[in-house]
């Protein structure tokens, strides 16, 4: 069937704010759908709430709208837009829940907008838990044993009548926020409660746990004609009771027979069929490892994080084709743009394995609860191609950063045998190098698997690496063979110089000797194309993976090359942020008439989307692995600057190993990272800094901490995203934080510095070598001692003196200049009493990036990236320095995935703990950060109640501002001694028990729905048992909105007064 | 143990051996589907030549002794990347290593199978040698190019004697032309008692067995070397209806005038874009098939095409303009492969009854006596 011609307007719903359960896989599906789109000559309307994304650039649709995705929002874009048709599903679980609303609503009927892709009632029927059950069991599709509850005692009823364990699924959440597995009726009731709260439908399905069944995904495509295929069928390491976006996941499935595989495929078509979807769909299922048995967990009627990890995993543009199905096309008119010749009625063969591992944020939240469940905890994922299994899961190790570079954990040694047990039993993050743990302590295979349930296969793999590594680390000879058997294995030169120093070797016990040793024996990888078929039609996708073997696929060409590092997977303090600068410097390099090579690893981004480069090479962002694509690919230069910390790490070893680094060099890197370098230079330039200083023992901190005088700030050198950095009020916490955060040593040193409690403000320059041009100031909202990552951001800044922006602007070039900065540099800046210090320079992209770029609309990575090249920024017409405010106010407002981290503090601190932002853009300050907030989630109303439990230190603040609630009408809610302050103050308070004081207290009354903001200052000491924090993880549990800075609560209050109307008495004549 | 494969262009892979020793030569063809090896290399459409799965593990799940399509494998070899020895899967019986020893048929791994696979798209098909012995290359040359290829693969994997499987609906008279036991399984999945026949089997022999539809299985080679294949369809095209799969299709467009011709790599594995041209409808099929019927040579024949590859054009479905006979050159029987094509039995069998009743045939004893009848007045005269 050909495009539909009756539309002429469509309207692409995003996924908004990254957070955990749904990231950066949409901007990559919306980025593509809007292409396909725009290829078709529709005219794409776009709206996400996220800036830090490709898809709104302004390029990718004929209107961007960067809004928050409420009904209010979307209603009035398609009133001012009147778009024909709405394609929901390819903005995650948010872009499906807002067709619905829109939909109920009657705003799509009213305003005559056709639904695209996938119908009200398929999304219904496969979201929905009761209409799909019904769906199912009409279909004659086995799903397990279940009952749809909106009450505890009706869970409890069902569960004690089955058995446990039970699952528990919330409706409509997305990454399962709110479910879990309960043994007990005790957990039963407790996540049920949880459960009806995150379910927007206060649902919940109650299943009979089928926990320990092999987990299978199927990524499906229909298309109006019925047409049907299967893009990939995927296999879960860890089977069923893991949520699939926190399992270790391999691509095509490894022990699933043909019997098998077909029988699940066809239950997948006829699905999708009778769903009636236009597009894609994914299909989950439980498969009984010792029958036919399979039951259907799960379907989601839309592209899916499944879907980019399919995509990537096949070469198969997913997404592309979903969008353009729903336009009408079917799937044997559309060409398979990898191959040219062929068409996307097919389903691509594999003739890899890939594999892919999440990426979790434990090394942030060292409090949180690792344990793996049905509530997803990753941020990112990494995948990775190979020929066999170990040379993928190697890959894709490595690729984590986690420290690890072969499926061993440097501590798993020291466990005790009762814990690794329990470890084995109870999923977490580590859990498969703790199975190989097991196997080098010599536990037997089916002792594993008793323990795991994982499937033999894979713990047979396992096995066989670890008893490889034993055969390595016995080889006093390093064979040609052996090395060669080695890296066919995956291993890298640093794992097999390591495995030999283990052995007490005396040769090859360093990498570089290793890769001296493969460089004279010619023992080097091959690459080999992606290509959907198997070889079996010739493709010219430049879409590579490493791989020891015979052939290389990669075609000579003649043009110059740049090489782009990536920036890994998405984790907290590295996000989407960097894979939007990559783009954009790829972009930016094939404009200038160079070919852009990328290497990454994170399935979920654009920057891995074949089509954006000239060659992508899907490996690790690891020394070897780098080294390799250079020599094979020799480009001009490496650009490191765009993908993060994880690229800027690979600076200094490329550089030693003669690889020229364009931009900004590693000295630039280390002067700014390396404290005395730093402060040399800032000395130099006349620039101030906090006082602070470098400390190698306990003791040494002490001395310090105590010259400068608490509170002091202390955080390990090199750190990413403000890892375990934290403000310290005494010696007690000073030693707390050395025992817990940091391992503190000559090599390890941890840097003090005095904590100066001011506004905070940060800038993204761009400087060629002359000029230094300043896009924006951002001003924070929080003061000092928030993570920049976590603080509200305001473009321009409102409350900065002409005066202060001016230095800040004079301090950017002056540092610019003397860190010889090329590309990129972000600066933070604390103002104290009237003063401008500098904490931190980053020679590097920012995670404020793309939201300065596209509210400033300077092209900041582009432009940078041409000044990396060699283009003059005056020769484009921009001069030095700070570039003239825009009329509109703009708000970056930090999004947190507090919700799925059991454990996890929600308070505000040097530590970043957002996962992503949302932009709020208007005429007025006020009104673009109410739109921050909404579109953050953050539900304002105009009235309500106000619960405040405030340190002493905070209290003759706080009254201020709640009074400012009060006089709009607010009720305060406030427990003892805040309660008596503010009603000292003259405020009518109700008061709350403590929870000491017993029940009902200030958790039941958050617990009931009370409460629409909490706000709590933190009391020192960070024991989870503290008050504070159980009204905090309440609060974050309720989903209410939890404040633990004034700044943040003075802003909502100043925003609030400025939107509402305010009524006031006459006033009173004066009686003279 | 080291394996080599010498392709007849010279190109050597050496690797390991797995499965029997010796010696083998054949024509080197691939595979693309993931799952399926033990369907795949015990299809008798493969007789005679060397397998290569394109996917790189093979051997993950075992052997069970339910997934066979015919009871002793016929390649000439099998070549993988890498084989894996220790199977996961709740039915393994055997293993891959175990079974390719016990059939004698020679493996080769840890050769670089997306190369090999990259030759053989890029030149066509073309034979290979495979040996685990220490033989000179030149010995091996001189060896492959002395050994023709073959050309009666088909009554190598026919069954050499008629035998039934019994059911209570209609009678089939399957002709095994090497067929695949996934025909005979949809076949008796539907109550049909289905009487296998060897591929020689005559018109004549066929009447005698009163069938009421005629299965052409798959086979394997060109159809151009089983003549009286071809001869026996002509003469019952019309008389009963027919229904041809694979070799099966290849022969009864034959029959009905057209021509076939060897494609170069030919069509196999399991994700297969086939368009049914009256519909517009496509389905994913499994295939495996070096040979295809030529589109122009459809033209002037009584044929009709009903359906094409979505990829490369070429005829994957004929029917008979006038006649009830149908036939597809994928399989509809699956093992390995999607079942999406399983309704084409069902077709099959309606078309069965359609026949009947639009011939409504004398009860079987008026019929019996009328010919009865003729014979003495014959034996009067």
């Amino acid at each position: 069937m050909p495009r539909n011609n009756k539309l002429k307007k469509i309207l692409v719903i995003g996924s908004g704010p990254i957070v955990i359960g749904q990231a950066a896989e949409f901007d990559y599906a919306g980025t593509q759908a809007c292409q396909a789109l725009k290829e078709e000559g529709y005219e794409v309307v776009l709206i996400n709430s996220n800036p830090a994304t490709i898809m709104t650039d302004t390029n990718m649709a004929d209107k961007v709208y960067i809004e928050p995705i409420t009904l209010d929002f979307v209603t009035q874009i398609i009133r001012q837009e009147r778009p024909d048709g709405l394609l929901p599903t390819l903005g995650g679980q948010t872009g499906l829940n807002m067709a619905v609303e829109l939909a109920r609503a009657g705003v799509l009927e009213r305003e005559n907008v056709q639904l695209l892709g996938t119908q009200l009632t398929a999304i219904e029927k496969a979201e929905d838990r009761d209409l799909f059950r019904d769906l199912m069991r009409e279909l004659e599709q086995p799903v397990p044993e279940s009952v749809i509850v909106t009450t505890i005692e009706d869970a409890v009823d069902f569960s004690n009548e089955i058995g446990y364990p039970i699952i528990v699924r919330p409706a409509y959440t997305l990454g399962g926020t709110g479910g879990g597995i309960c043994a007990n009726e005790t957990e039963l009731r407790e996540i049920v409660a949880s459960g009806i709260r995150y379910s927007p439908i206060s649902q919940c399905l109650i299943e009979k746990s089928i926990a320990g069944m092999k987990e299978v995904e199927y990524e499906v495509m229909r298309d109006a004609n019925d047409n049907c295929i299967v893009v990939c069928n995927m296999e879960n390491f860890d089977p069923v009771g893991v949520h699939t976006g926190d399992s270790i996941v391999v691509a095509p499935s490894q022990t699933l027979s043909d019997r098998e595989y077909q029988m699940l495929r066809s239950a997948s078509l006829k699905i999708i069929r009778a769903l009636n979807i236009e597009g894609g769909c994914n299909v989950q299922f439980a498969l009984d490892p010792f029958s036919f048995q399979y039951y259907v967990i799960e379907v989601n009627p839309r592209v899916s994080r499944s879907s980019a990890l399919a995509s990537k995993a096949t070469g198969y543009p997913i997404a592309k084709m979903a969008a353009k199905i729903a336009v009408g096309y079917t799937l044997d008119e559309i060409v398979n743009p990898v191959t040219g010749q062929t068409y996307a009625m097919f389903e691509p063969t594999l003739d890899y394995i890939v594999s892919k591992i999440p990426r979790w944020p434990f090394d942030k939240f060292i409090n949180a609860n690792r344990k793996l469940g049905t509530q997803m905890k990753a941020t990112g994922e990494v995948m990775a191609i190979g020929r066999t299994f170990e040379e993928s899961i190697h890959k894709a190790v490595r690729s984590l950063e986690i420290g690890a570079h072969r499926i061993h954990l440097k501590d798993a040694s020291e466990l005790d045998e009762d814990t690794l047990r329990l470890r084995l039993q109870k999923p977490d993050d580590e859990r498969m190098f703790l199975v190989a743990e097991a196997f080098r302590r010599g536990y037997q295979l089916q002792d594993i698997q008793d323990l795991t349930n994982i499937d033999w296969w894979f713990l047979d793999k396992i096995e066989g690496i670890v008893a490889f590594e034993a055969e390595l680390r016995g080889a006093s000879v390093l064979s040609k063979e052996l090395l060669y058997q080695a890296k066919r294995k995956g291993f890298s030169d640093r794992s097999i110089a390591e495995i030999r120093r283990e052995g007490n070797q005396s040769t090859y016990t360093n990498e570089f000797d290793i890769r001296a040793y493969r460089a004279e024996l010619e023992l080097k990888p091959v690459y080999k194309m992606v290509d959907t078929c198997a070889a079996e039609f010739e493709a010219t996708t430049p879409y590579y993976y490493s791989t020891y073997e015979v052939e290389n696929e990669v075609t000579e060409s003649d043009k110059q090359k740049v090489l782009v590092l990536g920036s890994g997977p998405i984790r907290i303090g590295q996000g989407i942020e960097f894979d939007y600068s990559t783009v954009h410097a790829v972009w930016a390099i094939q404009k200038a008439g160079y070919e852009a090579v990328i290497i990454n690893n994170n399935p979920e981004t654009v920057s891995t989307d074949f089509s954006t480069s000239d060659r992508l090479y899907f490996e690790p962002l690891f020394f070897e692995d780098v080294m390799n694509v250079i020599e094979q690919e020799k480009p001009i230069g490496v650009i490191v600057q765009f993908g993060g910390q994880t690229a800027i790490n690979l600076a200094a070893p490329l550089t030693k190993a003669g690889v020229r680094i364009l931009g900004s060099s590693l000295e630039s890197i280390d002067t700014a990272e390396d404290r005395k370098k730093f402060e040399a230079l800032l000395r130099e330039l006349n620039v101030m800094q906090p006082q602070g200083s470098t400390v190698t023992s306990v003791d040494e901190a002490v001395a310090v901490a105590q010259g400068l005088g608490y509170p002091v700030l202390v955080r390990p050198s090199y750190v990413l995203g403000g890892r375990a950095m934290e403000i310290v009020y005494s010696d007690e916490e000073l030693l707390t934080y050395m025992v817990q955060a940091v391992k503190i040593n000559p090599e390890h040193p941890v840097l003090i510095d005095r904590y100066m409690l001011g506004k905070e403000a940060e800038v993204d320059a761009i400087c060629d070598g002359d000029t230094v041009l300043i896009p924006g100031i951002m001003e924070h909202v929080e003061r000092a001692g928030v993570h920049s990552g976590d603080s509200i951001a305001v473009y321009p800044p409102q409350s900065i003196s002409r005066e202060l922006q001016q230095k800040m602007v004079d301090i950017t070039i002056k540092i610019a200049r003397g860190l010889n900065v090329i590309g990129l540099v972000n600066i933070q800046f604390v103002i104290f009493q009237d003063e401008v210090y500098v904490i931190e320079v980053n020679p590097r992209s920012s995670r404020t990036v793309p939201f300065l770029s596209k509210v400033t609309n300077i092209p900041m990575a582009n432009l940078a990236t041409q000044a990396i090249l060699g283009t003059k920024l005056a020769d484009l017409g921009y001069v030095e320095g700070l570039w003239p405010e825009d009329e509109f106010v703009s708000v970056k407002v930090p999004v947190f995935s507090f919700a799925k981290l059991r454990r996890v503090d929600p308070t505000l601190t040097p530590e970043m703990k957002s996962t992503g932002e949302v932009m709020g853009r208007d005429q007025q300050y006020a009104k673009a950060l109410y739109k921050g907030l909404v579109g953050a989630g953050m539900r304002i109303p105009p009235t309500g109640s106000i619960i405040a439990t405030v340190a002493d230190k905070d209290k003759p603040e706080a009254i201020e501002i709640l009074r400012g609630f009060y006089e709009l009408g607010y009720n305060i809610i406030a427990t003892g001694g805040t309660a008596t302050a503010l009603e000292e103050a003259g405020l009518r308070v109700k008061t709350v028990n403590k929870l000491s004081e017993g029940s009902p207290n200030i958790l039941d009354l958050i617990r009931d729905g009370q409460a629409h903001f909490v706000v709590n200052t933190l009391t020192k000491g960070k024991t989870p048992e503290r008050d504070g924090f159980r009204i905090r993880r309440e609060a974050v549990e309720n989903g209410v909105v939890c404040m633990t800075s004034l700044d943040t609560v003075r802003a909502l209050l100043n925003m609030l007064q400025t939107i509402n109307f305010s009524s006031r008495p006459m006033p009173v004549l004066a009686q003279k | 143990m080291q394996a080599r494969l010498l392709l007849e262009d010279g190109t050597l892979f050496t690797g390991l051996g797995f499965g029997a020793e010796g010696q083998s030569s054949g024509e080197v063809v691939f595979n693309t589907g993931i799952t399926g090896y033990q369907e795949v290399l015990s299809d008798p459409s493969y007789c005679g030549q060397i397998v290569t799965m394109t996917y790189p593990l093979v051997g993950n799940y075992g052997i069970t002794r339910d997934d066979f399509e015919t009871v002793a494998p016929f390649i000439h070899g099998f070549v993988v990347r890498r084989h894996e020895p220790i199977p996961s899967n709740w039915r393994a019986q055997y293993t891959l290593d175990g079974l390719l020893k016990e059939h004698g048929i020679i493996g080769i791994s840890d050769i670089d199978t997306r190369m090999l696979t990259r030759i053989l798209r890029h030149h066509g098909t073309m034979k290979g040698i495979l040996t685990t012995g220490a033989e000179r290359v030149e010995e091996l040359q001189e060896r492959l190019s002395a050994t023709p290829l073959m050309r009666d693969q088909v009554a190598r994997t026919s069954t050499k004697s008629i035998f039934t499987s019994p059911g209570d609906r209609e009678r089939i008279v399957l002709v095994d032309y090497g067929a695949k036991s996934g025909i005979l399984r949809e076949l008796t999945k539907r109550g049909c008692d289905v009487v296998v026949v060897p591929q020689d089997t005559t018109a004549e022999q066929i009447r005698k067995l009163n069938p009421d539809g005629i299965q052409l299985s798959n086979g394997p080679g060109d159809p151009k070397d089983v003549p009286h294949a071809v001869k026996m369809i002509q003469e019952l095209l019309g008389e009963y209806p027919i229904f041809g799969i694979c070799l099966g299709h290849q022969l009864f467009a034959l029959a009905c005038g057209a021509d076939t011709s060897k494609l170069k790599f030919g069509h196999r594995g399991g994700n297969h874009p086939v368009k049914e041209l009256a519909t517009n409808r496509c389905y994913i099929t499994s295939q495996n098939h070096g040979y295809t019927v030529l589109e122009e040579s459809v033209a002037g024949t009584k044929l009709e095409v009903t359906h094409i590859n979505n990829n490369d054009r070429t005829i994957e479905g004929l029917k008979h303009t006038e006649l009830p006979a149908f036939s597809v050159q994928y399989h509809p029987e699956a093992a390995p492969g999607p079942l999406d094509s399983s309704y084409l039995f069902d077709q099959f069998l309606e078309m069965i009854r359609t026949t009947k009743q639009n011939n409504p045939q004398k009860p079987r004893q008026a019929q019996l006596a009328a010919s009865l009848r003729g014979e003495l007045q014959y034996a009067q005269k």
